[in-house]
């Protein structure tokens, strides 16, 4: 890919009553350390973007922290995306003067597919990130993949399909897709490159990976996939990879990122 | 000195804000024309459509804008607001823009995924070379975009770069300034940016 564009690499904070937690496919949360401090330091050592999750909102049916992501804002001069319990577009709003750049939507946007094109047009597109949590289900007569689209953490079944779903969010104006493989996610055996490119190729719209992502092998395969942007949260958290480190190997194999950072 | 932002109620100016209290200096939100009139430093931060800045001419924040202009106050226009310094947009037709550059910003024609949203280099052009909003600035720096349309590569142009074709990236002449990135999201180069304008409109007002 020799366009200009680089493709970015995304450090993940999902929160939980202000901390940065971890889990594996969505449960067993560990603690990870204070959100404003590891976003900083996730940004310093070449993160493209941060996004903040407050996991449990909608399960908890409170609102999102608004102190936690405006003291996480405050040091914070790359892209900052903030999702978790937005419900409205006063919850957007809130969050946007809190120093949100992006919203990612998930549970609301299915409940209520308008949310999305409201935001939209107060805030532009390029501010709505619309987030699946996808599971993979038996393989479409036609022998595409197919992926069922969870709600709330991963704990309700949608019905909908994941590829139809994202089609649906572009059209009504979402500006990335954030896909996430609930059957990779916190394995680190590496993204569900196949769903990544499915979503991805029937979109218009950058669509972010994540999901398992464990060693820098794992970036470069789903980015020599279609995915504009991969996301991580373990893997940085606990040192395992710094991002610098993973942009170096990826610059070796031949994948366009921002370096130096 | 305080920053004046203007305020289109086109979305989120809360980035902007940080960043310029980040690097010491006040501002000050408004759409209030005289408030506007009488600024030091004019911020036009710009997200979401062009349209948008349609209620700056019914409100009368046009007319301050370019009276403070030919009064030589220093004006940044980001994104939107770099965009509506040209004469207008293929985004909204029948909305004009303050034809400061020639030409006008269009869609991007290309294969490529639009909105185009990442981290790009930027490339000093040859009128660029003493760019004051670019001060210590390296040529081919990264900088974060985000956008659908783009402004043309014309006279006025200091730094460019590419998406599938090149277009402007920052413009100067004289007091105006524009970047199509955003500099309160560009890391340490953006803010370099963001310094550089305060400076530029210190000076003018030490002078």
């Amino acid at each position: 890919m020799s366009n200009g564009s680089t493709r970015r690499i995304i450090a993940c904070l999902d929160v939980t009553h202000g901390r940065v937690v971890k889990g594996v496919q969505f449960v067993d949360l560990i603690d990870a350390g204070d959100p404003a401090e590891l976003a900083r330091l996730h940004a310093e050592s070449g993160a493209d973007e941060i996004v903040l999750l407050d996991i449990t909102a909608t399960s908890d049916a409170r609102p999102i922290l608004i102190d936690v992501v405006r003291r996480t804002a405050s040091q914070l001069f790359v892209p900052f995306t903030v999702g978790g319990g937005v419900r409205s577009l006063d919850d957007a709003a809130a969050l946007f003067d809190a120093g949100a750049d992006k919203i990612s939507i998930n549970s609301a946007a299915i409940k209520n597919p308008s949310i999305i094109t409201d935001i939209a047009l107060r805030f532009g597109s390029q501010a709505v990130v619309v987030a699946i949590d996808a599971k993979r289900a038996a393989t479409n007569a036609d022998g595409s993949i197919a992926a069922e689209v969870y709600l709330a953490g991963g704990r309700i079944a949608t019905g909908h399909d994941a590829v139809a779903w994202a089609r649906e969010a572009e059209s009504r104006g979402a500006g990335e897709i954030l896909l996430t493989s609930m059957d990779c996610d916190g394995t680190r055996n590496g993204f569900d490159c196949p769903l990544t490119a499915a979503v991805a190729n029937a979109v218009n719209i950058p669509v972010i990976a994540s999901g398992g992502a464990g060693t820098p092998q794992h970036f470069v395969e789903v980015f020599d996939g279609a995915a504009d942007a991969a996301l991580a949260a373990s893997i940085f958290h606990f040192g395992i990879h710094d991002v610098r480190e993973l942009k170096a190997t990826l610059q070796r194999a031949g994948i366009p990122v921002r370096l130096p950072c | 000195m305080t920053v004046t932002l203007i305020d289109y109620r086109a979305g989120n100016l809360a980035s902007v804000r940080k960043a310029f209290a980040f690097l010491g200096r006040q501002t000050v939100t408004t759409e209030d024309p005289d408030q506007v009139r009488r600024a030091k430093a004019l911020v036009l931060p710009g997200v979401g459509h062009f349209s948008t800045t349609e209620r700056l001419a019914t409100s009368g924040v046009r007319a301050a804008v370019e009276e403070a202009i030919a009064n030589g106050v220093p004006f940044l226009g980001i994104c939107v607001g770099m965009q509506w310094q040209f004469g207008g947009s293929t985004e909204a037709p029948d909305t004009a823009g303050l034809a400061l550059f020639e030409g006008s910003c269009e869609r991007f024609q290309t294969d490529l995924k639009v909105p185009h949203v990442g981290w790009n280099r930027i490339t000093r052009t040859a009128e660029g070379a003493e760019s004051r909003l670019l001060r210590g600035v390296e040529d081919g720096s990264f900088v974060y975009f985000t956008h659908s349309y783009r402004a043309p590569v014309v006279k006025g142009v200091a730094a460019v770069t590419s998406y599938g074709e090149t277009f402007a990236a920052v413009v100067e002449r004289g007091n105006i300034f524009g970047t199509q990135f955003h500099p309160e999201k560009s890391g340490d180069n953006g803010l370099r940016m963001l310094r550089n304008f305060c400076e530029i409109a210190e000076e003018r007002s030490a002078r």
